[in-house]
């Protein structure tokens, strides 16, 4: 009898505690996700400093692949926003560590091939004469594989009105196109529901924001 | 139910002491500078922080007890520091560098590298294309660097008192044995491949691997490109010709094949712009060319590039022996050159790499005083077959040992009017060198080749040794010793195969401090020459001679908004008694000071590059055939001034991305005297000048994407 309790509350106890962890998981990961939803978190420092907490978070939980994808977000993110070119290679690489882990975890996802285009985008303005070709192209095939996995994901539109936005119009770029794209990225984001608070969502005004500077 | 309370009390336990513990400290690298951006965590939980600017970091933890605090930054080993946390705790942590590749130490020593893939190389491919004044030819464009001549009288690159005979070109490992153009008397030809067949170009100015002989001097190293990233088709057009291409990516992805032609004439062009000496036949050239690569396997690859081209030109001049009459020379030129490499992954630190190489070049000149008496008719002929092994074993980390052999069967024949003089050389040769890193920053490179040669009928070996050693992050310093042996020119052979081997041995030592933006180079050298051929009072390979020098290179990308600037100075002390010299003095290829300034201009606004080359280099020594003996080779020309200038502007036309070229080489006009040539009564001299002294450029490529999945992406 005292064996059976015993190993009742051996079990009630490590499903409470299991429970905790992973009630603990998901408000941590909620209120990083949030500071992520919030403007004043782009800076590349904040987001070097998020993106170390998501990566912390990683560490811990290894069987997610939502905490190395947010890290590389945020890395990403901070290479983007960098003013100084010296350091857009070693955040880009970070990026990518944590962009393979989540992979690795979750492969074939439309999410996380859109953050593998993002880095690969990333790396262009180190050098744009000699990289320009090879990582525009590495960004817009992984941007083509992802639309083929989910043609419902709004980044996706999103991520090619940017690229179709920022690219010298000599280089194929086009305010008009670009515009295109973000107006079937806003539509997707109308209907798109993440699949939970914490799965990727994040984009919209963003691409209101790019809209709206096309006159 | 004692034990169950003692169960549920441990339970709670963790609930219980769940009081917070604040842990605070430093990050620090091994120089006691702050780390900023450390990524700071209790080992297996979410509680840490990143380390701020002064290094410094806080935060609080619920865990307790025996703990792990980790430290991760990229480019740095990860540490983790066993705590034991009962209270405030403050912990300060060490970070040391990775040993990755920036940080271990290369062997540099004689060589300038210009690839995309290494972080520390000192050019990049474009920038070759890009320098003003070289005209897109890779050749010119390394007359930039320290090391080499300003030698635009005479073809090929003069390195290091060195002729330009001494400098051998390898594309894939495999010997091209005639890489320029033929070319007229004192206008050289410009290298026959476009620097946009390679991704990697080497230029050792001594010093170099034991993989590569028969250069006394230096050698420049091509390594093509792989597949390319699209399907495209290319279009050019300029005041001298057009040319067009395909490149089709397999829809696989794993191959790729293509396919280009050519067609310059500077007939139109010369007829506007007067040169200096008349052409009897306006240079034209066609050519064409076609590659395929394949990849075998994931780290398979096999390579193919063939090219085929013809070129007829001539000059009438003034003669020089007989005044009031006309000298007329006429080029017809054929060429063909085949290279097939595969290189493959075997296996458990295996590499293996092999190719396979044809070539054929055929010279026929006409040699006429109009009007005076016959011509002369002379043909070289000149074939090459070749095939190349190599096996690579990688040895721990970064070691490795490498050997292989080469075998080269080669036809030269010549023939004066109707007189032949062929011969028929079979050259084999073995290579082994080991890479041995004794530590991540100390590498040595040694090394041994062995040739023979059935002309000369002697073998030789020719050892050679590198050493690195890395003294900070950004700084090493290099030395090189070797042995290097060459055939004498076919002129020589052809007609005395007793001759030995010319031979050259290297002494070099550089410093260099490479920063993402910045590179400085200084290196020191000393060459020694033995047997070089000698054509008075014999033919033999007697001659001597030496080089010794000092170079420095320095490029700043940073310094100057959207500028990028090179600076080559190059000091020179050579003498040497070759061919009808009668003792050792400065030879006439050679000058003292050589100096060049490219400064690269970016304007982003409107996708536009200038750029400016500035070339110095002091008086060349001339033979004046009317003083004494003592006095020969003791005059020296003017000194040598050029400015090349150019401007690029990259725009899009109907989506095919479209670069506008203009050039203009030696854009003041400087006047440039190369050396003079004596009339055999020594009575009359002549100028060696560039016949057309100012050339303009204009051109335009077209390169048009035709993967449909680009179109697709823009129609989505």
């Amino acid at each position: 009898m005292k064996r059976i309790l015993f190993s009742i509350c051996l079990l009630v106890g490590l499903a409470s505690a299991s429970m905790a962890q992973s009630a603990q998981y998901e408000a941590v990961m909620g209120r990083n996700v949030a500071m992520l939803d919030d403007s004043t978190s782009f800076n590349p420092d904040k987001l070097l400093e998020i993106g170390n907490t998501f990566e912390r978070i990683a560490a811990a939980e290894k069987t997610q692949w939502l905490p190395f994808y947010y890290a590389s977000y945020c890395y990403v993110m901070s290479a983007l926003m960098q003013r100084d070119n010296d350091k857009v290679d070693d955040l880009a690489d970070k990026a990518a560590v944590n962009i393979e882990q989540a992979e690795a975890i979750s492969p074939k996802n439309d999410e996380i091939d859109c953050i593998k285009s993002l880095v690969a985008t990333s790396r262009i303005r180190v050098d744009p004469p000699s990289r320009g070709m090879k990582y525009g192209m590495e960004s817009a095939e992984l941007l083509m594989k992802a639309n083929q996995t989910n043609q419902e994901n709004p980044r996706v539109y999103l991520l090619q009105g940017q690229a179709l936005f920022y690219t010298p119009e000599q280089f194929g770029g086009s305010k008009t196109e670009a515009k295109k794209k973000f107006e079937v990225a806003l539509q997707k984001f109308s209907t798109f529901k993440p699949a939970s608070s914490i799965a990727p969502h994040w984009g919209e005004a963003y691409a209101k924001g790019l809209m709206a500077q096309i006159k | 139910m004692k034990q169950l309370n003692l169960i549920l009390f441990t339970l709670f336990l963790p609930v219980c002491i769940m009081a917070q513990q604040r842990i605070t400290g430093k990050i620090t690298d091994s120089k006691k500078r702050p780390l900023q951006g450390v990524n700071v965590a209790i080992k297996d939980s979410y509680d840490g922080a990143t380390s701020g600017k002064d290094g410094s970091f806080s935060f609080t933890t619920d865990a307790k007890g025996v703990q792990y605090v980790t430290a991760t930054l990229l480019g740095y080993a990860t540490q983790e520091q066993k705590v034991f946390i009962s209270g405030t705790l403050e912990v300060n942590i060490i970070m040391r560098n990775n040993i990755n590749d920036l940080k271990v130490v290369t062997i540099t020593a004689g060589s300038f590298e210009a690839s995309d893939e290494g972080k520390t190389t000192v050019l990049k491919p474009l920038d070759i294309v890009t320098t003003a004044g070289a005209g897109a030819d890779i050749v010119n464009a390394l007359k930039t660097l320290p090391g080499t001549q300003q030698t635009n009288d005479r073809e090929g690159l003069f390195v290091r008192g060195g002729t330009g005979y001494e400098t051998q070109t390898y594309i894939d490992g495999m010997l091209v044995r005639n890489p320029f153009f033929s070319g007229l008397p004192d206008q050289p030809g410009r290298g026959r491949f476009s620097p946009f067949l390679f991704k990697g170009t080497t230029f050792s100015s001594g010093g170099y691997s034991a993989q590569y002989g028969q250069g006394l001097s230096s050698a420049l190293i091509l390594e093509s490109t792989d597949l390319p990233q699209r399907s495209s088709y290319t279009l050019g057009a300029s005041v001298i010709g057009v040319s067009g291409g395909l490149e089709e990516l397999m829809k696989d992805k794993k191959g790729s094949y293509g396919i280009e032609a050519d067609y310059t004439n500077l007939g139109p062009y010369l007829d506007v712009l007067k040169p200096k000496f008349r052409f009897s036949a306006k240079p034209v050239i066609m050519g064409g060319s076609a590659n395929f690569r394949r990849k075998t396997s994931k780290t398979g690859m096999l390579k193919f590039y063939g090219y085929a081209n013809k070129t007829h030109m001539g000059t009438i001049r003034p003669s020089l022996e007989h005044p009031g009459y006309e000298e007329q020379f006429e080029l017809k030129n054929h060429n063909i050159y085949t290279n097939l490499t595969y290189k493959e992954s075997l296996g458990n630190d295996w590499k293996f790499n092999a190719g396979l190489s044809y070539s054929l070049n055929v010279d026929k000149i006409n040699l006429d005083t109009l009007n005076k008496s016959e011509s002369a008719k002379v043909k070289n002929q000149s074939e090459l077959a070749q095939v190349k092994a190599m096996l690579t074993k990688g040895l721990g980390q970064y070691s490795l040992l490498r050997f292989g052999g080469e075998y080269q069967y080669g036809v030269e024949k010549a023939a004066f009017n109707n007189w032949p003089a062929n011969y028929v050389d079979n050259y084999t040769s073995g290579f082994i060198e080991s890479d041995i890193y004794f530590t991540p920053r100390l590498v040595g490179r040694f090394g041994s080749r062995v040739e023979y040669t059935s002309r000369i009928a002697k073998a030789n070996v020719a050892p050679r040794v590198s050493l690195a050693y890395k003294l900070t992050g950004l700084s090493q310093v290099s030395f090189a010793y070797g042995d290097f042996y060459q055939k004498p020119e076919q002129q020589y052979l052809r007609f005395k195969p007793d001759l030995g081997y010319m031979k050259a041995t290297h002494y070099i030592g550089t410093y260099q401090w490479v920063a993402k933006n910045y590179t400085l180079r200084v290196e020191a050298f000393y060459k020694k020459y033995h047997d070089l051929v000698k054509t008075s009072p014999d033919t033999a390979t007697s001659g001597t001679g030496y080089a010794k020098g000092i170079e420095l290179f320095w490029r700043d990308r940073k310094t100057f908004r959207n500028t990028d600037y090179w600076i080559s100075y190059s000091y020179l002390d050579t003498k040497r008694n070759y061919l009808n010299y009668p003792f050792e003095v400065q030879p006439d290829f050679a000058a003292k000071h050589t100096f060049s300034l490219v400064y690269k201009y970016n304007i982003p606004a409107i996708s536009t590059n200038l750029g400016v080359t500035y070339s110095f280099s002091t008086g060349r020594p001339y033979y004046n055939p009317t003083l004494p003996e003592s006095k020969f080779m003791s005059e020296r020309t003017m000194t040598y001034n050029s400015i090349g200038l150019s401007a690029s502007y990259l725009t899009s036309i109907r989506k095919a991305f479209t670069i506008f070229i203009l050039s203009v080489s030696n854009a003041p006009n400087f006047r440039q005297v190369y050396g003079y040539r004596y009339s055999s009564d020594k009575l009359r001299r002549e100028e060696v000048v560039p016949n057309i002294p100012r050339f303009i450029y204009l051109g335009m490529f077209m390169n048009f994407g035709i993967d449909r999945r680009q179109d697709v992406i823009n129609n989505l």
